[in-house]
């Protein structure tokens, strides 16, 4: 069953849904990967912003991807304050690891209940005018619905990784991380840093929500089915590395695909997270950590 | 004196619970007391590696799941009893807690977190693809009307339940008050400092992974034949790994019963509300209360008591 | 006539129309005071099956308000007593435990889908009580119970039954077509489908030449469906949950999936909002249904039912047009209820003995069980997706959309084949 084409295709394919998990990853990569912070709910974060571009686009037509970047802006307010509450709750007390994830268990519920009492569980779509078309290259046919999101999340990692690499807040972000009594000296205030830091991180789940229901319907408690590989993706990338995300998610994009394509798809998690728990025995820091 | 007083409760409880199947007692409270038992037993197996060393599991589902399908495998393959089948199912699980706990204990705490996740979904994948235990399609397991002296199965389930739930209380405690127990409270504090001073921490990591295997396999061992069918998406259900992190945290992760207390209080809160509300608001009230206490009391209700006791008495 | 006549004859009137209402309201008065008659279940409000548990329970309701309203059974009025199981089997065997003990109900109906009725078939059978259920798939299979009765139209076998009716449609294609691929997702319905594709391609001499499944959770199906056309199959056979469909029909799509005849197992495409959004790409497609707007199944009652399903849906998120589940649900009370007023009691052994020989007049036509509590003839009807719109979810309000091509008998066009060439 091997031919050229299937592995060209799957390889394609494999890029262009490695893209939408790093979108989905990339806000974790952050929360989890550099803030400590293990925030479970993110794929729920990534829901809401579903049923926001749903809501949006059926009202108003307007483009998920637009609705998404449009409503970003209050994403990054809410998940502010949620990391207010985190830092009362926890931080402050030094109990953050175990409590905090419980209290993002909770979160998740919550989310998802809120969902359901107000939206119902029937599957929601979004409809736009480049859903269904394929652009063929050569043997190489490229569907829009996984382009969009794909070229929408390359764009997304770029600049955030631009804005923590060259801005003075996104150093302190990578600072905090690092070594929290330096920036102290320096003169920075870590809760401030760490709190915008995942207000930054919840509100890209604006935009990968917006590419969730690009690809497929979505109904309240979709997200579960993201949380093992969001985690996987942070973890393989190296722990924060926002380039080691990206490729980490293009690697695990590639496996399920390939194995989709020649092994039969129903392997294709034992694959994946084969993978990942290989890494963490021989390589703990992820693939492109520092060791 | 303590000792025998903790043994004596034990006892005590086992036998209360061998004199409710003797009365005529509605065959629901078997059924509920059952899911709350079952519960019981995830929470205190979770607590001995999360609680008393700071090594958090996020896979418990898989060890439940994994439990499971031994004894169905087992009872397919030999029809073996279910003593067997229970024992079976904690030598496999407490295995794999042992080969999870040796490839990445050595590691962060958040690694190893992950490391479970990974391996739940790298086991389903593998039942989901087993087609002799049913595969995704799942299998039927069909239970005799009566059993033994039990007038109906759910008595005799519900027995065994209570007897592993009381077995899986005295092993955590012995565990927790024991040098192993210290040892393993010294590695939660400051894992360095504890290897610095002598602690034989990686060992004593795998035995706790090892017995928290074990133990979770033990909860899922009957699980087959108190819901007659089994697929793997119910056996690795998301709510098995959700309890069992969220008991010990509201009851309180420093103390053995912390764990009891939290699941016999969110296991019976649960039922209940099942029965009573019965809607989305069930599951909200679940996310909101671990919220809640999460926030307001991070040392559980034993951590209150204790500060309530110290106000008390001082 | 004098004005005296006349006034006298209006009081009259308006005094006999007076007693006329109250005679008509002495009924359901007179039932509201007895003891009501209760039927317990569990159902999934929330979790994964939610979608269609709360559709469901829609339908229970309108059908209790309408028995009600007609004075009850037995003269008493129906009350449900029912709780949210969650889709999480471990908590069925409790709430039937709770409904037979403690709540002390009459008559207990199944929750939806094989996962939660299993779990409650021990408890029911050692109560040897009626259990009318909802949707499962060859449960009775490992049970043998004798009182269970599955409202879902499989048929006697049902494993097979279910897409016997795809293969004999394919076989009568000009050329016969000789290959098929079947893929399925790894969930317990959908290999069961595919399981039954599988028995069936062989029976015909079908040649399988793609035979795999995929997790339900795949986001992206491209590589599924370009794996599928690499081995270049006359027929595909799909067995799948809403997500997936959508994801199949989307992929076979923008790959251009070449095959002669595409569908099958599909769960999902039977939903007005999965319909509405996916639109045209569903045209052409053939797969299973259980009722469509076609003029050969306007059985009785249905249309009237579905518009109060309409109203009662609105707002609450479930499917908004209910064509699929909801009729069903109706139907499976219905069927209670009319043995309940036939044999004018609730012994159970008496309604199991009527259940197993009557045909019920239903909203989904005649119902007539076999001997293990499956249709007597299978009713899986094969529809193709014709002339669909984009972005419209009242075209499939109504006729032509979903023409059905099998069975014979509620046959209501031609089929279209190829697929896609």
């Amino acid at each position: 069953m091997f031919s050229f084409d299937l592995l060209a295709n799957g390889l394609v394919a494999g890029i262009l849904l490695g893209g939408f998990y790093a979108a989905v990853a990339i806000g974790l990569a952050i929360t989890f990967g550099q803030l400590d912070i293990v925030n479970i709910a993110h794929p729920a974060f990534v829901i809401v912003g579903s049923y926001i571009a749903w809501i949006l686009n059926s009202r108003l037509g307007l483009d998920p991807v637009l609705i998404g970047v449009m409503v970003a802006p209050v994403f990054f307010f809410v998940g502010a304050a949620i990391y207010r509450i985190y830092y009362a709750a926890f931080e402050r007390t030094g109990q953050e690891s175990l409590s905090g994830l419980a209290f993002f268990f909770g979160v998740m519920f919550i989310i998802e209940v809120a969902l359901i009492l107000v939206y119902g569980v029937d599957y929601r779509l979004v409809t736009t005018g480049y859903i269904g078309k394929t652009i063929e290259i050569g043997v190489v046919g490229i569907p829009l619905r996984m382009a969009v999101p794909f070229l929408v999340a390359s764009a997304l990692t770029a600049g955030i990784y631009l804005y923590l690499s060259r801005t003075f807040m996104g150093r302190a972000i990578l600072a905090v991380a690092q070594d929290r009594l330096a920036l102290q000296l320096m003169g920075a205030d870590p809760v401030r840093i760490k709190q915008f830091a995942f207000g930054l991180a919840i509100a890209t789940t604006a935009v990968a929500g917006a590419l969730l229901i690009i690809i497929g319907p979505v109904e309240p408690s979709v997200g579960r089915q993201y949380i093992g590989r969001v985690f996987a993706i942070v973890v393989l990338g190296g722990m924060g590395s926002i380039p080691g995300m990206f490729i980490a998610a293009m690697i695990l994009g590639v496996a399920e695909s390939l194995v989709a394509s020649f092994m039969g798809p129903s392997w294709a998690p034992a694959v994946a997270f084969g993978l990942l728990l290989l890494t963490l025995a021989v390589r703990p820091s992820g693939l492109f950590g520092r060791q | 004196m303590k000792i025998s007083v903790f043994w004596g409760s034990i006892a005590l409880v086992f036998l209360a619970g061998l004199g409710l199947t003797q009365t005529a007692v509605n065959p629901y409270y078997f059924n509920a007391l059952y899911v709350i038992l079952q519960a019981t037993i995830m929470a205190v197996a979770w607590n001995i590696l999360g609680g008393f060393t700071g090594y958090v599991n996020f896979g418990s589902a898989a060890f439940f799941a994994v439990g499971a399908y031994t004894s169905i495998a087992l009872d397919k393959a030999l029809g073996l009893p279910l003593p067997l089948l229970i024992l079976a199912a904690a030598a496999v699980c407490g295995l794999i807690g042992l080969g999870v706990g040796y490839l990445t204990l050595r590691l962060k705490g958040v690694y190893f977190a992950i490391a479970t996740l990974a391996m739940a979904i790298v086991i389903e994948t593998f039942v989901n693809n087993w087609s002799y235990v049913g595969g995704a399609r799942g299998v039927y397991i069909l239970t005799p009307e009566k059993h033994l002296w039990f007038d109906t199965y759910i008595e005799m389930l519900f027995v065994v339940m209570l007897g592993l739930t009381l077995a899986a209380v005295a092993i955590s405690r012995q565990l927790n008050s024991s040098r192993l127990g210290r040892g393993l409270a010294a590695i939660r504090d400051d894992e360095l400092a504890a290897e610095c001073a002598g602690v034989p921490t990686l060992r004593l990591k795998l035995v706790s992974t090892t017995v928290m295997g074990a133990m979770m396999g033990v909860a899922g061992a009957p699980y087959p034949f108190f819901v007659t069918f089994v697929d793997p998406i119910s056996a690795f259900n998301l709510f098995v790994a959700v309890n069992a992190i969220a008991m010990p945290m509201i009851g309180g992760t420093a103390h053995w019963i912390g764990p009891v207390i939290g699941a016999l209080l969110v296991g019976s809160l649960q039922e209940i509300i099942t029965v009573t509300i019965s809607s989305e608001l069930n599951v909200l009230l679940v996310g909101i209360m671990l919220v809640l206490f999460i926030t307001l009391a991070p040392q559980g209700i034993v951590g209150l008591a204790q500060k309530l006791h110290r106000r008390i008495f001082r | 006539m004098s004005d005296t006549l006349k006034g006298m004859l209006h009081f009259t009137g308006r005094v006999l129309g007076a007693l006329a209402i109250a005679l008509a309201l002495a009924g359901p008065v007179a039932a509201q005071e007895k003891k009501p008659i209760k039927i317990g279940f569990s159902m999934a409000l929330t979790g994964g099956l939610a979608g269609a548990g709360k559709a469901a329970l829609i339908a229970m309701e309108i059908w209790r308000d309408d028995v009600n309203k007609k004075g009850g059974l037995l003269g008493r009025p129906v009350e449900f007593v029912y709780y949210d199981d969650a889709t999480q089997p471990a908590k069925v065997p409790g709430i039937y435990s709770k409904l037979l003990d403690v709540d002390k109900v009459d008559l207990v109906v199944s929750s939806y889908g094989t996962n939660e009725i299993a779990p409650a078939m021990p408890i029911v059978m050692r109560k040897k009580l009626v259990f009318p259920s909802l949707f499962g798939l060859a449960v009775n299979d490992e049970f043998n119970y004798d009182r269970y009765f599955q409202i879902m139209p499989a048929g006697p076998k049902p494993k097979t039954d279910w897409s016997g009716g795809f293969f004999e449609l394919a076989l009568a294609q000009k050329p016969r077509p000789t290959t098929i691929a079947i893929v399925a997702a790894d969930a317990e319905f959908a290999l069961n489908a595919a399981a039954g594709a599988r028995e069936n391609a062989k029976k015909f001499g079908l040649k399988i030449v793609y035979d795999r499944t995929y997790p339900p959770a795949t986001t992206d199906f491209t590589p599924i469906v370009r794996a599928i056309q690499a081995t270049n199959p006359d027929i595909v056979y799909v067995g799948s949950y809403p997500p997936d469909s959508t994801g199949m029909v989307k992929a076979a799509n923008e790959v251009g999936l070449k095959t002669k005849l595409f569908g099958g197992g599909m769960v999902g495409l039977q939903f007005a909002a999965i319909q509405k959004n996916l639109g045209p790409m569903l045209n052409g497609i053939v797969n299973y249904d259980f009722w469509v707007p076609e003029p050969t199944l306007k059985f009785p009652g249905v249309e009237q039912f579905l518009a109060k399903y309409k109203e009662a849906a609105k707002d609450k998120g479930v499917d908004p047009l209910g064509h699929y589940l909801p009729p069903y649900a109706y139907a499976y009370l219905e069927v209670l209820g009319q043995s309940v007023e036939a044999v004018k009691s609730l012994d159970q052994a008496k309604l199991a003995a009527h259940m197993h020989k009557t045909t019920f007049d239903t909203v989904v036509g005649k119902v007539k069980f076999g001997k293990n509590g499956e249709w007597e003839r299978s009713r899986v009807l094969f529809v193709q997706f014709r002339d669909v719109k984009p972005d419209n979810l009242e075209q499939f309000a109504g006729p032509g959309k979903r023409v059905v091509l099998h069975p014979k008998e509620w046959k209501s066009g031609d089929i279209v084949y190829p697929y896609k060439k």
